[in-house]
C-alpha cells in the first residue's frame, strides 16, 4: 500500500487571505500518507479557505505548500473534492449514477466515446463501495441528505484518488447518519491508503475514527491528536480567549466558550 | 368562413402517401418543414441545458432583446436574422459573464426585457414600412422563409448542435456541480459564456418559427417534458429534440389544413403535451411508496450493528 513514503501535505509558514483580508497564517504542519484529519474550527475561520489551497483554486498568500510531492494546481485528478453544499435542488431529475460518472470524464470535452464499457464498470464500483445500489438509478434531486452524500463520495472516489477533500459531509445529517458516513469514508480510506481531510462543526462522532484533528482558529491553524489539541490549555491559546473543554462520560468532548467567538469570524 | 374554408380544403384523409405529397406541394410548405426541422432539432438540444441550468427566463429574455435587435436590423434596411444574432449574442455574452450572479436577478432580467421590448416598439414606429415585419418577428413567420433562410438556418443549427455534443461533459458537470467541476479543471465561467452565447444562435433561429413571445414552446417545452421520461442527461437531450421537431412537424401539418396560425398550433401541443407529461411523470410517480421505502430501509440500519 505504500504509495509514497512522502507526507502528503506539507504546509509551511503558510498564508491565506481572501482577497485583501488574511484569514490565517504561519500555518506549519505535515499530513502524512494515508492519514485522517478532521479539520475544526468556528464559522469562517478559513477551514474552506484551506481546502481551496489545497486543490489550487486559491493562490497562498504567503509561506509554502506542496500536495502530493507538488504544488497545489486546479485539475488534481489525485484528490477527491466534495465541498460543502446544504441541499441538491430537488427538481435536479438526474439519475445519481451519471453525476457519479462525472468523476471520471467530466472534464473532457466532447461526448463519450470508446472505453466507456470499463468507465461504466468504475461507476459500478465506485457506487458499489459507498453501498449506493439501491437508489443510483433515481433521481439525486429526490434522495436524502445521506444518500446524496454517499453518490458524492462515489463521484470524488471514482477518479481514483490519493486524497480526499471532504467539506462537511456530516452537516445536515442526523446523528445516526453522521456515524455511518463518518465510519464509510473511515473504511474507504483504509482500504484504498487515501489521505483524508474532512471538516466537520463536532468531533465526537469522528473520535473513533480520525488520526489527528486540525484545528483553524483566530488566524492560526493548530495539529495534533484530539486529547493534545481539544484541551482548555490548547484552544484557550489559540482563541486567546477562555475556552473550556469538558469530557463526558463516554468520552466526548464538548467545547465551551466559542459561541461570541464564532460570532466574530461569522461571514 | 370555416365551411368555406374546408369545402375548398386541399386533401386530407389516411391515404398518408397523398397526406404527405399535398403537404410538400408548395415550396413555401417544403421549407417551412426543413426549417421548422432543423430549428426543431437544435431548440431540443440546446433547451435541455437551458431547462437543467434553470435559464429559461434567461432565454425568454433573450429572444426579446432580439426583438430591438430584429427591428432595429429592418430600420437600417439589414435581414431581421442579422440584427436578432448581433443583440442576442452580446446579450448572452454578457449574462454568461455575470453567470451565478445572474441567479435570482429576476427583477434586473426582466427590466432589460421590458426595455428591449420598448426599444423594439420605437425602430417599429420609425420604420416608414408596414408593421408586418414586427408582428413576424413577435410571432413567427415560418410558412415564409426563403430557401436562403434555410440555408442560414442550416448553418446556424449545425453550428448550435456541434458546439453543444462539443462541450457536452464538461458542461454538464459544470451544471451538476459547479464546484467540483471548478476544483477539476474545467474552465466554468468560459463554458457559461459559450453557453449563453450558443443559446443566444438557437434563440435567434427559433424566432423565425415561433417568434420572440411564443419561444419557450419550442427550447422549454421540449426539454422540460423529457426531463420527466428519463433522468439520463444523454436520453434527455435526444428526447428533448425529437419532441421539439414532433411538435414543429404538428403544428406545421395542422396549420396546413386550418386556417389559423402556426404558432398557436404548436404552442398548443407543446402545452398541452407538458400537462400531459406533468400528469403521467414516470421519473416522479413514486413520491409515496419512495418514501415508505426509505423509511422502511432507515428503520432496518437503525437496529442492525
Amino acid at each position: 500500500m505504500a504509495r509514497s513514503s512522502s507526507p502528503a501535505i506539507v504546509a509551511d509558514r503558510l498564508a491565506a487571505a481572501y482577497r485583501d483580508r488574511l484569514i490565517w497564517r504561519d500555518a506549519t504542519f505535515t499530513v502524512n500518507t494515508g492519514e485522517f484529519v478532521a479539520v475544526l474550527g468556528p464559522n469562517g475561520s478559513g477551514k474552506s479557505t484551506l481546502l481551496r489551497l489545497l486543490l489550487g483554486l486559491l493562490p497562498p498568500a504567503a509561506g509554502d505548500l506542496q500536495v502530493l510531492g507538488k504544488r497545489p494546481h486546479r485539475g488534481n485528478s489525485d484528490i477527491g473534492y466534495v465541498p460543502q453544499r446544504r441541499n441538491i435542488d430537488r427538481d435536479l431529475l438526474v439519475r445519481g449514477r451519471d453525476f457519479v460518472h462525472l468523476g471520471i470524464d467530466g472534464d473532457r470535452w466532447g461526448v463519450a466515446m470508446g472505453n466507456t464499457a470499463s468507465n461504466h464498470q468504475r461507476v459500478d464500483q465506485a457506487i458499489r463501495s459507498v453501498q449506493a445500489e439501491a437508489y443510483a438509478d433515481r433521481p439525486i434531486g429526490r434522495l436524502s441528505g445521506g444518500e446524496q452524500q454517499r453518490l458524492l463520495l462515489a463521484q470524488a472516489l471514482a477518479g481514483k484518488p490519493q486524497m480526499l477533500l471532504l467539506d462537511e459531509p456530516l452537516a445536515s445529517l442526523d446523528l445516526r447518519n453522521q456515524i455511518v458516513i463518518a465510519e464509510l469514508v473511515a473504511e474507504l480510506a483504509r482500504a484504498n491508503a487515501l489521505t483524508v481531510l474532512l471538516i466537520a462543526h463536532d468531533i465526537n462522532p469522528l473520535l473513533p475514527i480520525v488520526d489527528r484533528v486540525l484545528y483553524v482558529a483566530h488566524g492560526g491553524v493548530a495539529i495534533g491528536k484530539p486529547a493534545e489539541v481539544i484541551t482548555t490549555e490548547q484552544l484557550s491559546r489559540l482563541y486567546d480567549a477562555p475556552i473550556e473543554v469538558l469530557h463526558d462520560s463516554h468520552g466526548h468532548m464538548f467545547v465551551v466558550g466559542l459561541e461570541a467567538e464564532s460570532a466574530h469570524h461569522d461571514a | 368562413m370555416l365551411e368555406a374554408y374546408l369545402a375548398a380544403a386541399p386533401y386530407f384523409g389516411w391515404d398518408l402517401v397523398r397526406v404527405v405529397q399535398e403537404l410538400f406541394r408548395y415550396a413555401f410548405m417544403q421549407h417551412a418543414f426543413e426549417a421548422g426541422t432543423i430549428v426543431g432539432l437544435s431548440a431540443g438540444v440546446i433547451g435541455y441545458f437551458v431547462v437543467l441550468r434553470s435559464l429559461s427566463f434567461a432565454a425568454h429574455a433573450l429572444s426579446h432583446i432580439g426583438f430591438a435587435g430584429a427591428t432595429g436590423a429592418v430600420l437600417v434596411g439589414t435581414a431581421p436574422i442579422v440584427g436578432l444574432l448581433v443583440f442576442t449574442m452580446s446579450a448572452g455574452a454578457v449574462m454568461g459573464a455575470l453567470g451565478q450572479r445572474l441567479r435570482g436577478r429576476d427583477l434586473t432580467i426582466g427590466l432589460v426585457m421590458a426595455w428591449s421590448l420598448g426599444l423594439g416598439l420605437l425602430f417599429t414606429r420609425l420604420y416608414k414600412g408596414s408593421a408586418n415585419p414586427a408582428i413576424g418577428i413577435l410571432f413567427g413567420q415560418i410558412f415564409g422563409i426563403t430557401s436562403q433562410d434555410v440555408a442560414v438556418t442550416f448553418v446556424a443549427s449545425a453550428v448550435t448542435v456541434v458546439l453543444v455534443l462539443a462541450l457536452y461533459r464538461p458542461l454538464l458537470f459544470a451544471t451538476l456541480d459547479e464546484e467540483v467541476a471548478e476544483a477539476k479543471g474545467v474552465p466554468v465561467r468560459g463554458l457559461s459564456i459559450a453557453f449563453m452565447v450558443v443559446l443566444a444562435v438557437a434563440v435567434s433561429e427559433a424566432v423565425q418559427v415561433v417568434g420572440v413571445l411564443l419561444i419557450f414552446a419550442l427550447i422549454v417545452a421540449p426539454a422540460a417534458i423529457a426531463e420527466r421520461f428519463t433522468t439520463r442527461p444523454s436520453r434527455g437531450l435526444l428526447l428533448a429534440a425529437l419532441l421539439a421537431v414532433l411538435f414543429t412537424w404538428a403544428g406545421l401539418t395542422i396549420a396546413y389544413y386550418l386556417p389559423y396560425p402556426v404558432g398557436f398550433f404548436i404552442t398548443t401541443i407543446a402545452f398541452w403535451s407538458y400537462i400531459l407529461a406533468r400528469v403521467l411523470a414516470p421519473t416522479l410517480s413514486l413520491p409515496r411508496e419512495r418514501a415508505r421505502e426509505l423509511r422502511a430501509r432507515e428503520e432496518q440500519a437503525l437496529h442492525s450493528p
